[in-house]
């Protein structure tokens, strides 16, 4: 072996050596553009799959869950599944359908403490604390209760009866006698467990879970509801009304916050002779009645 | 025989599930399509399910109904149905219709542990009449039996009646409204000498109070619950009171929801009453002119054998006989139910109670009070019928618009059917009975018997068969229209050792396998609802027919065909003494359907082409078989007991056949082609004369009875073992024992399961959580069922709630058969059970 | 020179059949082992093993994490659980102990395939192969590792075949089986030993784990190697073999000790001299010789191939 033999061929090594890494590190850069941006579509959840209950935003679940199944195995109910391989759902990760597997909302939420790293959140206790989704009430020109028919198989199955779903009750116009009876999904206790979906007896579901944000809307930032305020605050939020007198015929009040115009002819046998509020007494002078 | 039982539970619940996993398959979704509407024939019916009576307009195409709608010209439900009502088509395509007659059979012979095999409907009726006629030659006629149900259609139910008490002489006919209605019956007659409602269900928009005593109309009435709604919603000052023993859906708009101890609503009714008389809050007048006041025995039993210890230790037991007493009597009788007392035996909150009784005496409210099993199947189910009557008497709020007492009902015909046209083992049609010569004598007439044919014995009713099956006294048995095996209580220790009694021959008619089907030896195929020609009476009076829509599926014929056709194989000379045939001489040789059908009455109406207003022509299979229209005939003959000059109870008048066939339902009493909407109040009411006012013609003297009764404690009170109560009843989504709608598989769907519906904190002390299985374990039985402890039923602590429509938890293994000694209604409200972790 | 489409013919003439396939034998019962104790609780209702190769927990007291998909989610910016945390205790010192790899060849149910494609490769014969270097897996393992700090999400857990093929047979397939099909394809007409020996940075990491792993293959005998290169036929990492073969000149010991082999000990199987055993990395006892030539020439097999 020769020293120029030796370096010559060091040289071509050197330069297969950076030939080779250069067309590795291609490769594997055109492989990971490639995987990142499938992975972007691949890891998007489609509206209908519905995560456990005390998982993570779906963002960090995605970079939290090991797709161990865990929590699919601890599931009493099996309506768990993992994602497959072409399926919507991202690869491995649990989600249910709520149409065909609602979540029965077990009081102990065996999938929650079997998950290894907190995709489900241990913190989650409380199954009625649950938000896997929304239920919305997606259709209401085919939902048979806004027709007037008694249904309400989404409310009578409601783990939450009474406060995530409740009944609207409203005079129908239509029959003239025969109430309806709406159900509203109150967000603030519904859990997104689905029972409601599953239950509805419409070919397509008129109730329907979907993720909360797709659920959602959101009031201006800037907005508040001034009755909500005040409730809160337990009195106005500015200086209390001035009080008002008003130019009346004689037997006529006027009741500012409440009824407006009082004729007291109009006065029911059965009501006290004396207003509720001593100020209308007081007000009224010793003219009238 | 152990064995045999522990085969026959373990092979049902098996079936149960095949049958209804099967059916929930997506291959099995019936095809009713909605497109092509252009070429679908419409016409009315009346729904299958409940009595409220809805119409429903049936959609049909290719002989088959392929979409349906609410009637949006029923005065009932305008447009509108319950959730079962919007699944009506499916229940008559469900997979395993019955279309062939199936026998118990081993080597090619029927053998009472053989497998079911298809036989001809010949071969069917020559094993079943050869049995029957084993039966009549062994026993008599009180060795036979059958039991029908308020889903009969009137004539079929008329038709049962006539073979039975007419034909075979044996008054062991009894109507699954035994379970259901027959209290309510027994304190109609006793109060007002007539059944049924004197209001109607536009008292519904007229009552500014409405009271319900054990109804959860909210899941059981789904559209008369609308109406009350709407009612409350737009009535300034209406109120609604909720009596229960556990929370139900009517507490969601109840202004005074009350949840009392099991037993104690004789108790809470009879401090209302003692709430008016002490604020003398009474109707004076209306007490002078048109009530009497009766006592009635107490200490009466609880209807079990008559060896059972509670049954011998009470002093009248079964007794029911009236006594007249003064009013300062009746008042001094209710005296000690004090609003303290009422409330410490009820559990009820006194401000309550209060609340409660001073909407019954405030004399410028109407008040309609609602009531159904919770009231009916109550081992005193005829005292707290009547105690409510007592208060719509003492204040005199009672037929007229808004104030009314109403009992109602659960079965699409319990009135039309079992209670009209004498189903009942004491009855003969239109409110006649067995026990009455004079009665007898004019059914005699009518059904041209010679005199003193009709068997003026009672005979066995409901539960009473049962026993008499058990114990080999009564030997044939035909179960029409009804799952009695899965309704019936006591299953284990009587229902079914009694139908599997090799003495016994049991047939079952119904459209599809049930529990009844399968413990029985023969079973029927057939056609129901409008596979037929039919007619119902809901609670309200009104009776509403319908036209056969579409053909029934393979051999399955109607229950009429059955009956009609069974009375073919019998010779008078095989079911007569030859003593009374000699007294009907022109009868010799003829068989029980030449008698019964085709006596120049039934058969008196030719075929027609049956043809609605748009002249489209429906089918008629029974006419067709026949050879005449044999539910004209029929009907027509049945109101020569109501409407024919010479009847001997006026007020149960009804228009002739053709007028029905015309109108949404028409309520009876009809007269002069006018139907009646408030009975016994002059003006609304034909029978009441100008100047009357008020008169309860059902009773002799005018008179309606005030009958007071005391509170006496249930049957069997949960103790140290089985220590809580046990409720039963429905839920909205299922009806009944659940034969039609498991098999709708949306329904299914939404309710699959039965599930026991618990209290959280008992839940919590047997360390069961929700969702967990739980065995409920009684005396007689167990099943295991899902706990849940946040349904829509909320119960108390000590009490749990099963539904009995799931045929694979067959909770009537659990409950007692226990009854109202008077009117032999099983109490399915209350027995005591202990709950265990399965 | 043996038959290069079946290797081992003359182990098996002279050692017969069952010692010519022990290790072969042993490795599938613990490859099929491992399916069974996993697929025991969803067919038969036994839950001795619960999870799947990414985390289970046996006999509800042994957890078990994988290490690679941990440390994923930890990039991701996760706080793992105190049971995922052992877990991965135990598979760390296991596999640092008895080899990485052991993974990919006693484990990893990807292997029953590329096993699977390497005969029938063979046994079409066919010899071209697309040079994949064999350091692209490490490419690949870094950049699983970027995704999830970049992303936050376990973006390579979508693809992994050795998780989503495993899920498969326990949790249900989907389309995993096109995946796998793919891997064998893959395997016999583009690349030798293409996805487990080239790309696979599952395997990557483990061979990161188990570098200075205890458990070793040794070519005690070389001296008996009659040169047949059944060894390195049946090798699917062959480049490793070679320093420890034919080193002993160079002054390189006899021990396998490059973190790529599998330890599956087929090159055991297959030698007819039982040049190989299995032993301790410790039993490398090098012929004396320049040492920094030998260490030089050394790392130079070890890299290049």
């Amino acid at each position: 072996m020769t020293t120029t033999g030796k370096s010559n061929r060091t040289r071509v090594n050197r330069r297969q050596f950076l030939g080779n890494l250069l067309r590795t590190a291609c490769g594997v850069g055109l492989l990971g553009t490639g995987l990142g941006l499938y992975s972007r579509q691949a890891s998007s959840l489609p509206a209908l799959a519905i995560r456990p209950p005390g998982a993570l935003p779906e963002e960090e679940f995605l970079g939290a869950c090991i797709r161990c199944g865990m929590c699919v195995r601890d599931c009493p109910y099996d309506i768990l599944k993992l994602g497959q391989l072409g399926d919507e759902v991202p690869t491995g990760t649990p989600f249910f359908t709520a149409r065909t597997g609602p979540c029965e909302m077990c009081e102990d939420i065996p999938c929650v403490p079997a998950c290894p790293t907190n995709a489900l959140d241990h913190g989650l206790t409380d199954i009625k604390q649950a938000r896997m989704g929304l239920a919305v009430v997606v259709d209401q020109e085919t939902c048979i209760a806004f027709l007037g028919l008694r249904c309400e198989v989404c409310f009578n199955i409601c783990p939450i009866r009474g406060e995530a779903i409740t009944l609207n009750y409203q005079h129908n116009d239509r029959s003239g006698k025969h109430a309806l009876f709406i159900p509203v999904v109150h967000s603030q206790a519904c859990t997104g467990c689905g029972l409601c979906e599953k239950a509805c007896i419409l070919e397509e579901a008129a109730i329907k879970v979907f993720p909360t944000h797709l659920a959602k809307g959101e009031l201006g930032k800037h907005y508040r509801l001034g009755w909500k305020e005040k409730e809160r605050a337990g009195q106005s939020l500015v200086t209390p009304d001035a009080e008002h007198r008003f130019n009346l015929p004689e037997g006529a009040r006027y009741d500012l916050q409440g009824k407006g115009l009082i004729l007291d002819a109009e006065k029911q046998d059965d009501e006290l002779p004396v207003s509720a509020n001593p100020l209308d007494t007081l007000n009224k002078g010793f003219g009238g009645d | 025989m152990k064995l045999t039982r522990r085969d026959f539970v373990k092979s049902n619940a098996i079936a149960a599930a095949a049958s209804v996993a099967g059916i929930t398959l997506p291959a099995a979704k019936t095809a009713l399509a909605a497109e092509g509407d252009a070429d679908i024939r419409w016409d009315k019916a009346a729904c299958r399910y409940c009595g409220t009576g809805c119409s429903v307009l049936i959609g049909v195409k290719d002989d088959k109904v392929v979409a349906s709608q609410g009637d949006p010209d029923a005065p009932v439900n305008r447009g509108l149905n319950c959730i079962k009502g919007y699944f009506l088509p499916k229940i008559l395509y469900g997979q395993d219709r019955l279309t062939q007659p199936l026998l118990r059979k081993t080597n090619g012979q029927f053998d009472k542990n053989g497998k079911f095999e298809p036989v001809s409907w010949d071969e069917a009726f020559d094993v079943m009449a050869e049995k029957w006629k084993a039966a009549l030659q062994k026993g008599g006629p009180s060795n036979i039996g059958m039991f029908g149900s308020g889903q009969w259609t009137v004539w079929e139910g008329y038709a049962a009646s006539k073979l039975m008490k007419a034909g075979f002489l044996s008054n062991n006919l009894d109507p699954n409204a035994r379970h259901c209605m027959a209290s309510a019956v027994g304190a109609f007659i006793r109060a007002f000498g007539i059944d049924e409602p004197m209001g109607c269900y536009d008292d519904l928009e007229h009552a500014d109070v409405f009271v319900l005593w054990g109804a959860n109309m909210a899941e059981m009435h789904p559209i008369l619950w609308s109406r009350l709604t709407d009612t409350r919603l737009t009535k300034e000052g209406c109120q609604v009171h909720v009596l229960s023993t556990y929370e139900n859906r009517c507490f969601e708009l109840a202004d005074n929801g009350m949840v009392f101890h099991p037993q104690s609503d004789l108790a809470i009714a009879n401090y209302i009453a003692n709430y008016i008389i002490q604020n003398k809050a009474y109707n004076q007048d209306f007490l002078d002119k048109h009530v009497n006041f009766t006592k009635t025995p107490t200490d009466i039993g609880y209807g079990l054998r008559p060896e059972d210890p509670r049954e011998k230790a009470a002093k009248n037991a079964g007794k029911g006989k009236l006594d007249k007493i003064t009013f300062e009597e009746y008042a001094k009788s209710v005296e000690p139910y004090s609003l303290e007392e009422a409330s410490k035996i009820s559990g009820v909150p006194q401000d309550k109670l209060l609340k409660l009784a001073k909407a019954y005496a405030d004399p410028n409210k109407k008040v309609s009070s609602y009531w159904t099993m919770g009231m009916n199947q109550h081992t005193r189910g005829v005292w707290i019928n009547g105690l409510v009557y007592n208060i719509h008497l003492l204040m005199g709020k009672i037929s007229e618009p808004g104030n009314s007492p109403f009992s109602l009902t659960g079965q699409p015909s319990a009135c039309g059917t079992a209670r009209e046209v004498g189903t009942f083992a004491h009855r003969l049609p239109a409110d006649l009975v067995v026990a009455n010569e004079a009665h007898r004598k004019f059914s005699e007439k009518v059904w041209q018997l010679p005199e003193g044919s009709l068997n003026g014995k009672v005979g066995y009713h409901a539960v009473l068969m049962h026993r008499m099956l058990k114990d080999g006294k009564m030997n044939t048995f035909w179960v029409q229209c009804n799952n009695n095996m899965q309704a019936a209580a006591n299953l284990n220790e009587e229902s079914y050792p009694g139908w599997r009694n090799p003495d016994n021959f049991i047939t079952v008619s119904d459209p599809y396998p049930t529990v009844s089907a399968m413990a029985a030896d023969l079973v029927l195929p057939t056609a129901m609802w409008v596979e037929k020609e039919g007619a119902y009476g809901n609670a309200e009076r009104r009776t509403q027919f319908w036209r056969q829509q579409v053909k029934a599926p393979g051999e399955a014929k109607s229950d009429l065909w059955q009956l009609m056709e069974f009375s073919k194989r019998f010779k008078m000379e095989e079911v007569w003494s030859a003593e009374l045939l000699e007294k009907a001489p022109q009868y010799k040789g003829k068989t029980l359907y030449d008698v019964l059908f085709a006596n120049g009455v039934v058969n008196k109406f030719p075929v027609e082409p049956v043809e609605d207003g748009s002249g489209n022509i429906y089918a008629n299979d029974e006419s067709e078989h026949f050879g005449f229209y044999v539910q004209k005939g029929l009907f027509e003959e049945y109101r020569l007991f109501n409407s024919a000059p010479d009847i001997l109870k006026k007020g149960h008048e009804m228009a002739p056949f053709e007028a029905y066939h015309k109108a949404r339902g028409i309520r009876w009493p009809v007269v002069d082609g006018k139907e009646t909407l408030w009975r016994f109040r002059e003006g609304y009411d034909p029978h009441v004369a100008q100047g009357e006012g008020v008169k309860f013609y059902g009773k002799p003297d005018g008179r309606a009875n005030i009958i007071t009764a005391p509170y006496e404690p249930a049957a069997e009170p949960p103790d140290a073992e089985y220590d809580v109560w046990l409720c039963t009843g429905r839920v909205l989504e299922h009806w009944h024992s659940g034969s039609m709608t498991r098999r709708v598989p949306e329904l299914y769907r939404a309710v699959p399961d039965a599930v026991v519906f618990m209290h959280k904190n008992d839940a919590k002390k047997r360390r069961l959580r929700d969702g967990a299985l739980a065995r409920i374990v009684s005396r007689r039985g167990e099943i295991t069922a899902r706990v849940e402890t946040r349904g829509r039923n909320r119960v108390p602590e000590g009490l749990v709630f099963v539904p009995w429509f799931d045929a694979s938890r067959l909770i009537n293994k659990v409950t007692l058969d226990q009854t109202d000694p008077l009117s032999k209604e099983t109490d399915y409200k209350k027995c005591a059970v202990k709950i265990l972790k399965a | 020179m043996a038959d290069r489409r079946k290797p081992g013919l003359e182990a098996t003439r002279d050692k017969g059949w069952v010692r010519s396939h022990k290790w072969l034998l042993l490795r599938r019962v613990s490859q099929f082992g491992i399916l069974g104790l996993f697929l025991l609780g969803p067919v038969a209702g036994v839950w001795i093993v619960k999870g799947n190769l990414a985390f289970s927990e046996t006999l509800d007291l042994l957890p078990l994490t994988d290490p690679h998909v941990l440390l994923q989610s930890l990039l991701a910016g996760v706080d793992p659980h105190k049971e995922a945390i052992i877990g991965v205790a135990i598979v760390v010192i296991f596999y640092a102990l008895v080899g990485g790899r052991v993974f990919c060849s006693w484990a990893c149910p990807v292997n029953l395939v590329s096993d699977a494609a390497c005969c029938v490769r063979r046994w079409l014969g066919i010899k071209s192969s697309t040079q994949i270097d064999r350091s692209t897996r490490y490419w690949v393992l870094g950049l699983t590792l970027v995704f999830p700090v970049l992303t936050g999400t376990i973006v390579w857990e979508l693809f992994n075949p050795v998780s989503i093929v495993f899920r498969g047979i326990v949790f249900g397939w989907g389309l995993a089986w096109v995946l796998l099909a793919g891997i064998f394809l893959f395997d016999i007409f583009v690349s030798k030993d293409g996805w487990c020996g080239r790309v696979c940075p599952v395997g990557a990491f483990y061979s990161l784990v188990g570098s200075k792993s205890l458990i070793r293959v040794v070519a005690d005998d070389r001296d008996k190697c009659d040169d047949c290169m059944d060894c390195f036929e049946v090798c699917p990492e062959q480049q490793v073999i070679r320093p420890a073969l034919y080193g002993k000149e160079k002054g390189i010991g006899p021990v396998i000790l490059s973190p790529n082999c599998t330890n599956c000990g087929r090159c055991i199987d297959v030698c007819a001299k039982d040049v190989f055993h299995f032993g301790s990395r410790f039993a490398n006892e090098k012929p004396k010789m320049n040492s920094t030539a030998e260490e030089a020439d050394e790392r130079k097999y070890v890299d290049a191939a």
